[in-house]
């Protein structure tokens, strides 16, 4: 009998685990020079009908990317923290359903984080150079030294991921764990997850391990049972199982056909040529001034100002 | 267990009733998320609240705490009238052919033998009808009125699914899916695998509820084989270890029983001990109880104990009450008459029911001592922390003494898994400070002890003088060292019955397993059923072969499992009469013409011919039994009794409360409550987030659930106005809480004989020092009533009365919601409703 969990095998060495610099598609405000490879891509698979809701991967997440959550309250659910926040990159979100065709409970429990979109609206949105990047595996990953804290990354986000620190207003989310992929290691909630939930390998292999399990589900009587990889964003790299795919917004709302902001897309199309023209235009008229009025010099009526208020305090 | 944890793979259906395996035994549980994916097992639940075990479950059938007998009476009753029995194997394999004694009966909820004055039974009647050979009778048609299987079919018929609906809430065409869904398992291809946990033991009718299922897990036929079973989830990593030791007041290592005051003799103990035959050829084991008793006697003794003095059969203490369990010591210390308590890696202020009596019971102590790795509750059931520990400490003179002592990962040694898997582990990190290994403290308390015996004599000496202390560095013996004693050794040279010159174990040298244990003395063995663990093969426990031939998994030889490294208990029960496997596709010992042979160690003697001796071979008639005899006090059959504390009166016995047998205290009695003025059943359980009392120190478990709530119904949070996140009151007659509420529509309410149940949970895992915000657990409510045979306490049903009240502080928008003092409704909205970004 194959043991299930020996399928995908983590880490898979296809994967080309060394990844860097030379392997980027995308960089937010700049541009980047094709790289010469492509790599495999990855991808993160969540089986919601297997999830138990543990959190054991909130704790993986936190202990491996060293970040400190402050402990919160009951308020009144399950779900602690009760929402992502830029220390906790992944939460479970739970959902209590009744499922009006068999009028049974269903307890829907989704691990919510960064889905890596293959279109991320978050980079597209970034006006800082190289704050947000993305692989040609597929990662989606942020530059912290870089990052201004402006935040319209969680604007430019179709699944509000990305949060802001209180502490050093930098923006944070799942990296996908690109640091222990790039040695050979997966993720570290997959890692972790106690049922196989989460499974991670090559995108092709986590879509065929979706089909194994869609089957199984529908052999259950979930006949809706379906892959969550959706186009809008061009696919994600984190990708959901989920027994009723024809409704994922009941999935604490995940989105049913989630794209990028069309102000992010007008933003970065349209407006910001208009924006650059401006500011061009704004720089033409400013030499044009200083021809004609020539250079704004201080007067002695300045300066005599100046005292009179410095007196006045 | 009597399979594996790594059995469970093998399974067609798992279920999980009286325990909650996704969330407490997370781990675990994968074996049954391997069995759905590589067998397309299914998983039902059956338990009050909708879990986080139903959450992944193909079905979940909801039952009102406490009423699992009327539940599986009413399955058992289903497969017997429907033909989902397992025929083959109940004739030959159970005692259902054998007759019962003439003037046994049960009439309103009563066996024969009440006596009402002593809450107990006379047994005589509940026995075999012996012919004129010794043996028990048999009715191989099964048709005879006074055989086993004709009673059973009498006692479990009046629980039919209407009957079940009223009393367990569960609605008729839930409970029918369930019983269609079992009953498939009748086939000999197709196993169902039993897993639960405290959700059956803590009640005051625990150990029948385990039986009822065992009974049902017989009649399907389902008793070792692979992907069957009883399946006991262990909630401490050596919580079976405990148990396997005999760290309980009335047992010794094995399942050997501590002798009563009555038998003051080696041989008086040994009269009832014998265990002759109940049937032709059988083996019945235990006729070898006395060479594992005298090997243990050696282990205590060594060289003092000898034929002369009877092994040293007087130094064990004798008991004067059936067990000196945790309720009958708690209430003997309630009545002053404890001077001292050490309290060795227990949280007892939170782990015992009714709070209040515990702590008034510690401030009656001389002296507390308290061994743990982690700061408790218990070391400071003196100090006032507010409402969370309301005490003066001015009124308490108890001298509390605390010894930081190593966590597992700070030691080395054996722990014994639910599998009965004995896994060596070593020592990964340093202690911290002071703290030292218990059985350093242990050694060194008693080194001391022994020098004042020495010294000064004192009442009975001999005991302690005595005891065997053979270790190279007496003040901090090795777990080697322990472990080679508990596997045992050869105290003389031991030779060939036919050859007395041939030595075939020298002095000295470790057995190879208990199968050479002897009652001459010659041979020492601290725990017969450990013997094999640590042999002249070496340590077994430490072997990590994680080899499974055929993918049975088996895994023979990853760490050692007790008896005799034997997975799947019962096993030769996994093939025919004629030794054939019931399943071949999922053999596991089978007869190859000359001996039994497989993946696993036969659990009979290898030459027992198939037909002649029976599978079960530690019961004396070699069958597995239906009707259990005297064994448990409460009843050779289960029957249904209410929980001390319930909504509704006993339906099919209404005189009678509570179990009939379970022993209570008078001052206890007095402090149950009723419907009347406490009108919701509550029960306790635990979350996947926490262990136990540990976690709670621990940042991010802390972060994961910070906070003490209780779950309660929709319906009833509407009759109450009370909102999730609302603070709320929940007190019994016994103590009170305060916690956030959880309105969920996991928690329903129940219909139980035409009248709405509103089930109220109150988790585990907080208290008043840790990590997590201050709490309250649910011992604060419970009643002081166990178990009726392990006296167990009632933690899983008891009754409340709920209501709103206003939170202790109004929380800052820097903390959390900013919201209405205690209404955090407002927060869920803002962070979980307003989520529609579809349009975005």
């Amino acid at each position: 009998m194959a043991f299930e969990f020996e399928l995908p095998p983590a880490p898979n060495q296809e994967v080309q685990p060394e990844f860097g610099q030379q392997d980027l598609v995308r960089r937010s405000a700049s541009s980047v020079p094709t790289p010469a490879r492509k790599l495999t891509e990855v991808a993160k698979l969540i089986d919601v009908s297997k999830c138990i809701g543990c959190k054991a991967c909130q704790v993986a997440c936190l202990e491996w990317n060293d970040r400190t959550e402050r402990i919160g309250f009951n308020y009144g659910v399950y779900d602690d923290p009760v929402d992502l926040t830029a220390e906790s990159f992944t939460v479970m979100r739970f959902t209590e359903w009744v499922n009006p065709e068999t009028r049974n409970l269903e307890w829907l429990i989704r691990k919510d984080g960064c889905m890596h979109c293959e279109d991320p609206g978050c980079l597209k949105a970034c006006p800082s150079p190289g704050a947000i990047v993305q692989y040609s595996n597929g990662i989606v990953d942020f530059d912290h030294e870089k990052c201004i804290g402006c935040g319209y990354c969680i604007k430019g986000c179709p699944f509000d991921i990305p949060r802001l620190s209180e502490v050093d207003h930098k923006a944070y989310k799942c990296t996908l764990c690109s640091d222990r992929i790039a040695v050979g290691q997966g993720p570290a909630c997959a890692r972790t997850c106690p049922t196989h939930a989460i499974v991670f390998g090559t995108k092709e292999e986590m879509k065929q391990h979706a089909a194994e399990r869609i089957k199984d589900l529908q052999s259950r009587g979930y006949k809706n049972a379906g892959l969550y990889d959706p186009p809008g964003v061009g696919g994600t790299h984190v990708m959901y199982v989920l027994q009723h795919a024809d409704k994922p917004e009941i999935y604490a709302e995940l989105p049913k056909n989630p794209k990028i902001s069309p102000i992010i897309t007008i933003w970065k199309g349209l407006t910001k040529y208009a924006g650059m023209a401006a500011m061009g235009t704004f720089a033409a008229v400013g030499v044009l001034h200083y021809l004609v009025s020539g250079p704004n010099e201080v007067q002695p009526k300045d300066e005599e100002n100046a005292k009179r208020l410095a007196g006045d305090r | 267990m009597t399979n594996s944890w790594t059995d469970i793979q093998n399974t067609d259906l798992a279920i999980i009733m009286g325990g909650n395996a996704a969330e407490a035994h997370p781990c675990g549980f994968k074996w049954v998320t391997e069995a759905k994916a590589n067998r397309g097992a299914k998983l039902i639940v059956v338990d009050p609240r909708f879990t986080r075990s139903a959450s992944v479950a193909d079905f979940y059938a909801p039952i009102r705490q406490g009423t699992d007998i009327a539940f599986l009476l009413g399955v058992i009753s289903y497969c017997m009238q429907n033909d989902k029995v397992q025929w083959e194997y109940v004739k030959a394999f159970t005692n259902a052919p054998y007759l019962i004694k003439e003037g046994f009966g049960y009439a309103d909820g009563l066996f024969t033998g009440y006596d009402e004055t002593k809450r107990d039974y006379d047994r005589s009647t509940w026995n075999y009808d012996i012919g004129p050979d010794g043996y028990v009778i048999s009715d191989d048609t099964l048709q005879h009125p006074r055989c086993v299987w004709q009673l059973l079919k009498k006692h479990a018929s009046i629980f039919t699914p209407e009957l079940v609906e009223r009393i367990c809430g569960t609605p008729k065409e839930k409970f029918l899916k369930v019983c269609e869904m079992i009953g498939e398992c009748s086939s000999k291809t197709k196993t169902m695998t039993s897993m639960y946990a405290l959700g059956w033991t803590q009640h005051s009718s625990g150990s029948q509820n385990i039986r009822t299922m065992a009974m049902l897990q017989l009649i399907l036929g389902n008793i070792g084989v692979r992907g069957g079973g009883m399946n006991a989830l262990r909630g401490h990593s050596n919580i079976q270890g405990l148990t396997d030791l005999g760290l309980m007041s009335n047992l010794i290592p094995g399942y050997l029983t501590l002798p009563n005051d009555n038998e003051t003799t080696l041989d008086a103990y040994m009269s009832t001990r014998g265990f002759k035959p109940l049937r032709p050829e059988q083996t019945s084991y235990w006729q070898n109880y006395k060479k594992f008793f005298v090997s243990f006697q050696k282990a205590m003794w060594g060289d003092a104990a000898t034929v002369e003095n009877n092994f040293a059969y007087d130094w064990l203490p004798k008991l004067d009450v059936s067990g000196y369990d945790i309720l009958r010591a708690f209430q003997l210390m309630h009545e002053g008459k404890v001077n001292g308590y050490f309290c060795q890696g227990f949280n007892i202020l939170l782990s015992a029911p009714n709070r209040r009596k515990i702590t008034t019971a510690l401030s009656k102590l001389k002296f507390l001592v308290v061994m743990d790795p982690l700061q408790t509750e218990t070391a400071r059931f003196w100090e006032n922390y507010g409402e969370h520990n309301d005490v003066d400490p001015s009124q308490v003179q108890t001298e509390v003494i605390e010894l930081p002592v190593t966590c597992f990962a700070e030691e080395t040694g054996s722990l014994v898994n639910s599998g009965r898997w004995l896994q060596w582990h070593w020592q990964g990190a340093t202690p911290p400070g002071e703290a030292q290994h218990d059985i350093w403290i242990m050694a060194q308390i008693f080194l001391r002890l022994r020098a004042l015996y020495q010294k000064e004599g004192g009442a009975v000496p001999e005991p302690i003088v005595n005891l065997d202390w053979r270790y190279k560095d007496p003040g901090d013996p090795t777990p080697e060292e322990l472990a080679k004693e508990l596997n045992g050794y050869a105290t003389e040279d031991i030779t060939d019955p036919k050859d007395p010159t041939k030595v075939v174990i020298a002095k000295g040298k470790q057995l190879v397993n208990f199968s050479v244990l002897r009652d001459d003395g010659k041979t020492s063995c601290g725990c017969w059923i450990y013997s094999g663990c640590f042999n002249e093969a070496g340590n077994n426990m430490a072997r990590r072969d994680n080899a499974d031939p055929d993918n049975a998994g088996v895994f023979p030889n990853w760490a050692w499992s007790w008896p005799l490294n034997r997975r799947i208990i019962y096993n030769r029960a996994s093939s025919d009469v004629s030794g054939n496997p019931w399943d071949p596709s999922r053999k596991l010992l089978w007869w190859n013409g000359s001996k039994w042979t497989g993946y696993d160690v036969p659990d009979i003697a290898p030459d027992a011919k198939p037909e002649v001796v029976g599978p079960f071979i530690m019961n004396a008639e070699g069958t597995g039994r239906l009707f259990t005899l005297g064994q448990l006090r409460d009843g050779p059959f289960p029957a249904h009794y209410e929980p001390f504390e319930s909504p509704l009166a006993n339906i099919v016995a209404p005189k009678i409360r509570g179990n009939p047998v379970a022993r209570i205290f008078k001052n206890d009695l007095d402090q149950l409550g009723t419907a009347d003025e406490f009108p919701y059943a509550a029960t306790s359980y635990r979350l996947t987030e926490h262990f136990h009392f540990w976690t709670k120190h621990v940042r991010f478990n802390a972060v994961m659930q910070p906070e003490f709530f209780v779950e309660i119904p929709e319906q009833l949070a509407a009759e109450k106005g009370i909102k999730t996140g609302h603070w709320v009151q929940v007190w019994s007659k016994r103590g009170t809480v305060k916690a956030k509420a959880v309105v969920s529509k996991r928690i329903n309410t129940l219909i139980c004989d035409g009248k709405p149940v509103h089930v109220i949970g109150v988790p585990l895992h907080w208290a008043f020092i840790g990590e997590t915000k201050e709490g309250f657990g649910p011992n604060s409510l419970t009643p002081f009533v166990g178990d009726a045979n392990t006296d167990t306490p009632e933690f899983k049903a008891f009754l409340v009365d709920i209501k709103r009240i206003s939170g202790p502080d109004v929380v800052t928008v820097a903390e959390g919601p900013n919201a209405e003092e205690g209404d955090f409704s407002s927060l869920i909205s803002d962070t979980l409703g307003d989520r529609s970004r579809t349009d975005f």
